[in-house]
């Protein structure tokens, strides 16, 4: 017997590099994910993902002097939200970051690598390719299937 | 975002509002320095109008926390905080570093 499946939904847009993007980026990134019926916590988990790889991409694919856009593609199907973040940067592989110790005391703490945190812990899967073109890094949050 | 602020007895009270991200965490870090120029160590942020909150928001915080704490002089509580704020707390680890209080008042008379 052959399973019907609907066509996924595609919704793309493109963001100037910069911090002041992130808030229309989270706009956009929070109606396709309420389009995939994720509940509101999930939805702010994603939110989070999302801005941390975008401002990771700003701070280090591009960096001070480079300048360019983040191409955002999400899709929507039956199984899950994939986000597919592109830019022309230089190679930044947030996959490579090791994860800070989270439970240090306070002194000991630095103030980097927590924005992984929320990618890796956040999101079902995250993928990372460098073409030569630039980075793709894929997010993945499965939808409910009870929904 | 923004950010309001007040001087009580025994701590000044923060109450930033909206996005705290990439963008605006220069804003608030900002407001929080200045407290601390003042010699002033002892800091309750109420974070009830806290929409989100990325890694640069919370960067914001520690830095500010180990400041506070420095020489015992004082230390930065929080108060109000979300629901979705406090999930990024707890993932960062940092439900440990700080006195997270339920309202804002017990936050202030905690000083």
């Amino acid at each position: 017997m052959e399973v019907s499946r609907k066509p996924p939904i595609v919704h793309k847009a493109v963001f100037p590099a910069r911090y002041e993007s992130l808030a229309s980026i989270s706009r956009f990134i929070r109606q396709v994910a309420a389009q995939a019926d994720l509940d509101s916590t999930v939805i702010y988990r994603v939110d989070a993902a999302v801005d941390e790889a975008c401002s990771n991409i700003i701070e280090h694919a591009y960096g001070d002097h480079l300048t360019g856009n983040i191409e955002c593609t999400c899709q929507i199907d039956d199984t899950a939200l994939t986000i597919i973040l592109r830019d022309d940067g230089r190679p930044f592989n947030p996959n490579a970051i090791p994860e800070p110790d989270i439970t240090a005391p306070l002194e000991e703490r630095t103030d980097h690598g927590l924005g992984l945190l929320f990618i890796r812990k956040w999101m079902d899967e995250v993928h990372y390719e460098f073409s030569g073109q630039g980075n793709t890094l894929t997010l993945v949050k499965y939808r409910n299937p009870h929904k | 975002m923004q950010i309001t602020s007040a001087q009580y007895k025994h701590c000044d009270l923060v109450k930033p509002s909206g996005r705290i991200d990439s963008a605006t965490a220069p804003q608030f870090a900002e407001a929080l320095n200045q407290i601390m120029a003042k010699g002033q160590y002892k800091i309750a942020i109420d974070l009830s109008q806290v929409e989100f909150i990325s890694s640069a928001g919370l960067r914001v915080l520690i830095n500010t926390q180990k400041l506070c704490k420095r020489y015992n002089r004082g230390e930065v509580a929080l108060a109000s905080v979300p629901e979705n704020i406090l999930s990024a707390l707890e993932l960062a680890g940092f439900t440990t570093l700080f006195k997270i209080y339920e309202d804002v008042l017990t936050a202030v008379g905690s000083f």
